[in-house]
């Protein structure tokens, strides 16, 4: 059995993993030694070749149809360290390559060192935070040890709360400060979860831990724990409330990363968690409770956007309410765990969501960002006659609220079908109506402020700054990717289930 | 009772007096600090199941103690990094609150 899911040695290819991991790394050393006059630079040969990494592990875990495995210096877990890709992570991967990609191409020319002047330290910071939340979220969901996984969520944490302060205003100082406040909660909580798993299995190698891991109170209360903190740094309702003001803050490319990926990247180890390191441990209450918390941050989140006036702040609370989306995955892939759940529509329809939500709120950052450079400002009520300036970024903000709110042709849409489709098979009615109400309530804040957008001003629009088109191009590509999403097909993907366990162990024994 | 039992009741409570200071304080500072009791706490459970490795004939288990160390530095980074931002809300507005009444303000 586990000779089944576990590969003794490093696989071929095995070597991608490491280097996904370490490029980024290496840009940020080199960037500190040679200065910010180089900063932009390493990190925009670094961005093309980490993509062609992510893709050809990608690439190898498709056509193999097996995970990827990197055994750290020939150390065999549980004493040494293993790095797995399996269809996941490598899903993962490849959406935060292209995220990053484009978040870098489009910070550009905000985080440019003017020639000739001095050197700011903005863009010598931003350029190497960027780089350093790849690597941490590379390091994320490649790792295979609970422990490691809790320094790569460390390092997520601290390449991302900086970036939220990087104007330096006192709001922003006051927003990452209490970010990082509920994170270091969240982490601590983490870490006494995998005390207490360490001390009853002696392992934290997720393989291993499945295979050992027996339903008794100590897991439940290390399982208890370790979600706790994962949830105060996904931002789930009612631990969200440090996310608006952080999310608004943050400059446009900044944001775009933190609510494409960093929050995602907690989301994506409680799943590692329920369902690879203790498959079988989560009953359906605990499902039903955490799908509860879903609901009320897809209600909660989308009803506040609609009373926002400033269009970042409504991004921002659009993001709690997607956020509250992925957690139907729970009961929803749970629901048939005497099967494989992963077989589940649920599964797949939950982690698309994922992707184009992270295409999609990408995109809407980037928009609401360059509005906000053309009109110096972001409040909604003064955006008449933007769509006459800047028809590109109206469009593109267009395209991504569709994907948000779940209409065809969008990624969205194939996510929030395929969700919907769980809610039937397993008879679990009242989420299909959460997801219904959230869909309508999407519509509202998204049609509220492209209703303003399109409606012809008065008086001439002020333009304080103009915007190159080319920024404009970056935005409109990643909405057009959320948008590409949708033509994947309406069934669960085979690629999402690489590397799963063929039965959950413990209802093996 | 055996040391070991001891050790673990002194990180349940620093556990628990960490948790009710960083949950109840406002103040950020105080966070701070409780975070570090907390920490402390999870430094010293794994301690406690270091000695594990004594039944096998080891002096104790090394990986718990290699995590402590990790877990040090990641916890000095992270205290490191909230007094740095403290000091500068201090510097930026001569106080240091986290409360959003009191900004609002302080901004008008």
């Amino acid at each position: 059995m586990t000779a089944a899911v576990f590969a003794d040695a490093t696989t071929a290819g095995g070597y991608f993993l490491v280097l996904a991991i370490i490029l980024p790394v290496a840009g940020i050393l080199l960037s500190l030694v040679l200065g910010g006059r180089y900063a932009e630079r390493i990190a925009l040969i670094l961005l093309p070749a980490g993509l062609a990494v992510a893709v050809a592990i990608f690439a190898i875990v498709w056509r193999g149809g097996e995970p990827v495995v990197y055994i750290v210096g020939g150390w065999q877990p549980p004493l040494g360290l293993a790095l797995r890709a399996d269809g996941i992570s490598v899903a993962m991967l490849v959406t935060a390559a292209v995220v990053i990609c484009a978040t870098g191409l489009f910070a550009r020319e905000e985080f440019r060192q003017p020639p000739g002047q001095p050197e700011a330290r903005a863009p010598l910071v931003f350029w190497i935070l960027l780089l350093a939340i790849w690597s941490a979220l590379n390091a994320l969901v490649l790792g295979d040890d609970l422990f490691n996984l809790y320094v790569a969520l460390e390092l997520l944490t601290f390449a991302a709360v900086p970036l939220v302060c990087l104007k330096g205003y006192e709001e922003t100082i006051r927003a990452a400060l209490r970010y990082l406040l509920f994170a270091l909660l969240g982490s601590v909580l983490y870490l006494l979860g995998t005390a207490l798993l360490y001390g009853a299995y002696g392992t934290l190698d997720i393989v291993l831990l499945s295979t050992r891991l027996r339903p008794e109170p100590v897991s439940w209360i290390a399982a208890a724990l370790m979600t706790a903190g994962l949830l105060a740094k996904t931002a789930l309702f009612p631990l969200h409330i440090w996310l608006p003001p952080a999310h608004a803050g943050a400059p446009a490319p900044g944001s775009a990363v933190l609510s494409a990926l960093v929050v995602k990247g907690s989301f994506f180890l409680i799943v590692r968690l329920w369902f690879d390191a203790m498959p079988g441990l989560m009953n359906s209450a605990a499902a039903q409770f955490l799908a509860t918390l879903g609901a009320g941050a897809v209600l909660f989140g989308s009803v506040v956007a609609l009373r926002q006036q400033r269009l970042k702040l409504l991004i921002a609370y659009s993001t709690i309410a997607q956020i509250g989306y992925l957690f139907f995955i729970f009961p929803l892939a749970m629901g048939a765990m005497a099967s494989e759940p992963w077989n589940d529509v649920g599964w797949t329809g939950g982690w698309i969501q994922l992707f184009s939500h992270a295409f999609a709120k990408a995109a809407m950052f980037m928009a609401a960002g360059l509005i906000a450079e053309s009109l110096g400002h972001d409040r909604i009520a003064g955006f008449a006659g933007i769509g006459r300036v800047l028809p590109i970024t109206t469009f593109t903000f267009g395209i991504a609220g569709l994907s948000l709110m779940g209409v065809p042709p969008t990624g969205g849409f194939v996510a929030k079908w395929l969700l919907l489709q769980a809610t039937v098979m397993e008879g679990q009615w009242w989420w299909a109506a959460v997801m219904l109400v959230g869909g309508l309530l999407a519509g509202g804040y998204i049609f509220m402020v492209l209703g303003k957008m399109l409606c012809s001003a008065d008086v001439p629009v002020k333009v304080c700054a103009s915007v190159t088109r080319s920024r404009e191009v970056v935005a409109l590509t990643l909405a057009l990717c959320a948008v590409l999403l949708g033509l994947v097909p309406l069934r669960p993907s085979a690629l999402l289930q690489i590397g799963r366990p063929a039965i959950p162990a413990v209802n093996s024994r | 009772m055996n040391a070991a039992m001891l050790f673990g009741l002194c990180g349940a409570a620093l556990v628990g007096f960490g948790l009710f200071g960083l949950v109840t304080n406002p103040q950020p500072l105080r966070k701070i600090l409780a975070f570090n009791l907390l920490g402390s706490g999870v430094f010293l459970l794994f301690g406690v199941i270091a000695r594990r490795g004594a039944a096998a004939g080891l002096g104790a288990d090394p990986v718990p103690q290699a995590f402590v160390i990790t877990g040090i530095v990641v916890a000095f980074s992270a205290t490191a990094l909230a007094v740095a931002l403290l000091l500068r809300l201090f510097e930026a507005t001569g106080q240091a609150t986290l409360s959003a009444d009191d900004a609002e303000e302080d901004s008008r």
